[in-house]
């Protein structure tokens, strides 16, 4: 049975209700208003998630709380466990840095601030949620906040990218709904821990599943459902670009671990989960390959998110039914989750960093970058640190991560996965350093640039590519906070 | 056959029509109206889970029927964005056709930022 629900349980509430009533304020209030509501709404919203953490740290169990104090089935249930808890403390850290970055740039502020807080909600809402049907509700509020961000500008090649995001996300979550709905005919619940326990191997259950995770396939853009992402988080304005790459990306990815770890922890396959790691092995090379050959700075970053998405679902078939143990307590798992945090961080600094060099600069071509190094030397070196990350050089976030991932791969007796996370990782070397090497290079006529970049927006960057730098002092092993709120035994199928 | 088998056949036709418009044809509008379709097709499911009283065992299960009515609201949110997108997109001046499959693309950079 659910439990019952703990006594911070109304942290979970606030975390999702602070950033919508602030979206609710905003447009009430209208106009330039809409940026200081956000910067009210910003540090309260840190302040939850930390006490968030705190309470899980202390108690050692995930929080939970019911709605209306109605338990599952009926009711809908609220869950944070360690993994959650760590989740909503990252978007709230890169929120706050997106946001600080993002001031005072818009000439339509309130659309992109109420954009800003209603992404920030609808993420809590997904991390937190723990019936299959609110989850659903929360992955469409992402959607519906996230695709409008991508065509602030109005011009008709993001208005067209906009609609082909719109696209694969309503397919996604149909095909997710779809799923949901198959489940709750089998079951009769959709509240992962009931449903854990009734859910055993059938066609019914297999089917849901698969059409559940390639709908969240197609919104976490894995190859190939990929074709979305280029133009659109390319060609969206630098801040929004940042929440789209670093955080929104990750709400399917974090759903898929749920379903197939906590919704279903005994029945996959490890044949079955080698699908997910083969398509993420063909979007690191894919993406990383592409990205080589991009003319532009922005999309060669966003091919670069493609290639990245990859490392995420490595972690499938090296975590799903391990040798000794659980899937939580491999290498490999903590490895994906920690690979998704560190992204998260190195990938916005990087679409920041391109932003404040593309606004110096007029354009982002890679071929005219030349001499921006000495222009803006906080700015490249930013740059260069979250490229440390994404290649998974030390001491870097990016480095913990795939260490975990070969060293799962190599416990598991997967070699293979260790290849491609190699070869992945040199080929990102290829494209950070194709970029830094113009940016550091003596450009031929003196360099003009178009606009002067505040110190405050590089120092911005700066800290939030040095929290990916930061995350490479996590130790080298499955970390105990990640497991807070894992059932450790009793698991139907399980062992 | 009973009532239920027949509504399941159906909602499971609609989501087949739904999804080959959604993949097969170019134009926005039509892959929008494919979506519908397959929303369509998931909320006669849920019809049909709801009669069969999945839940308790009693004849009609009232879980379903909330969930659809919050499905449908997503699903109209859902079109009203698309629908909005498609319009501002089709009044953008310089730009004589829709996008089509692969055009929003830009695989090899060009184009402006």
């Amino acid at each position: 049975m659910p439990g019952s629900a703990t006594a911070n349980g109304f942290l979970l509430v606030l975390a999702v209700i602070l950033p919508f009533a602030g979206v609710l304020v905003s447009l009430a209030l209208g106009g330039r208003n809409a940026e200081r509501v956000a910067l009210i709404v910003m540090p309260a919203g840190l302040a939850i998630a930390l006490a968030i953490v705190v309470a899980v740290w202390r108690t050692g169990n995930a929080l939970q709380y019911f709605v209306g104090n109605w338990k599952p089935p009926l009711g809908v249930a609220f869950r944070a466990d360690g993994l959650s808890a760590v989740m909503i403390l990252t978007s709230a850290l890169l929120i706050c840095g997106i946001g600080l970055f993002a001031r005072a740039q818009f000439s339509t502020p309130l659309v992109f601030w109420t954009l800003l807080l209603a992404v920030w909600g609808a993420l809590n809402g997904v991390f937190i949620g723990g019936d299959l049907f609110n989850l659903y509700v929360a992955l469409e509020l992402l959607t519906f906040a996230a695709v409008p961000l991508v065509s602030l500008d109005g011009r008709a090649e993001t208005l067209a990218a906009a609609l082909r995001y719109l696209l694969f996300a309503l397919l996604g979550s149909i095909l997710y709904l779809l799923g949901a709905a198959l489940l709750y005919g089998a079951y009769g619940t959709l509240d992962i821990v009931l449903l854990s326990a009734r859910i055993h191997a059938q066609p019914v259950a297999w089917a849901a599943i698969s059409l559940m995770t390639v709908g969240l396939l197609a919104k976490a853009a894995l190859y190939p459902f990929h074709l979305w992402l280029p133009p659109a988080h390319a060609g969206a304005p630098a801040p929004a670009s940042a929440l789209l790459s670093g955080l929104v990306v990750k709400a399917p990815f974090f759903l898929v671990v749920r379903l197939w770890f906590d919704v279903m922890p005994g029945m996959p396959e490890r044949a079955t989960a080698q699908i997910l790691g083969v398509l993420g092995a063909a979007a690191i090379i894919f993406g990383s390959v592409v990205a080589l050959r991009q003319a532009r700075l922005k999309l060669l970053i966003a091919y670069s998110t493609v290639a990245q998405i990859g490392y995420l679902f490595l972690m499938f078939p090296l975590a799903v039914r391990p040798e000794g143990g659980y899937p939580w307590s491999t290498a490999a798992w903590t490895g994906g989750i920690l690979q998704a945090i560190s992204h998260a961080f190195a990938k916005a600094a990087m679409f920041m960093a391109a932003g404040l060099i593309a606004e110096a600069l007029g354009h982002d071509r890679i071929a005219g970058l030349s001499g921006i190094g000495r222009a803006l030397p906080i700015t490249v070196l930013a740059f260069g640190l979250s490229g440390l990350s994404l290649m998974g050089l030390p001491p870097s976030g990016g480095f913990v991560a795939k260490a975990m991932l070969l060293t799962g791969a190599v416990a598991e007796g997967q070699w293979w996965w260790a290849l491609v996370v190699l070869v992945g990782g040199l080929l990102a070397g290829g494209y950070v350093f194709l970029v830094l090497a113009r940016a550091l290079g003596d450009p031929i006529e003196p360099l003009r640039l178009s606009a002067q970049v505040s110190r405050r927006r590089q120092a911005v960057v700066m800290a939030v590519a040095l929290c990916a730098i930061l995350l490479g002092f996590a130790p080298l092993r499955p970390s105990d906070f990640l497991q807070i709120g894992r059932p450790d035994t009793g698991i139907v199928g399980l062992r | 056959m009973n009532a239920a088998t027949l509504y399941g056949l159906c909602s499971a036709v609609l989501v087949g029509l739904g999804l080959y418009g959604l993949i097969m044809h170019p134009e926005p509008l039509r892959k929008i109206l494919a979506f519908n379709l397959i929303g369509g097709g998931v909320f006669l499911l849920f019809g049909v889970v709801a009669r069969r009283g999945a839940a308790a065992g009693f004849g009609g299960d009232p879980v379903p029927q909330a969930l659809v009515i919050t499905g449908l609201v997503v699903a109209f949110a859902s079109t009203a964005l698309a629908l909005a997108l498609l319009v501002r997109l089709s009044s953008e001046p310089g730009r004589a056709n829709l996008p089509s499959e692969g055009s929003g693309e830009e695989p090899m950079g060009g184009g402006p930022l």
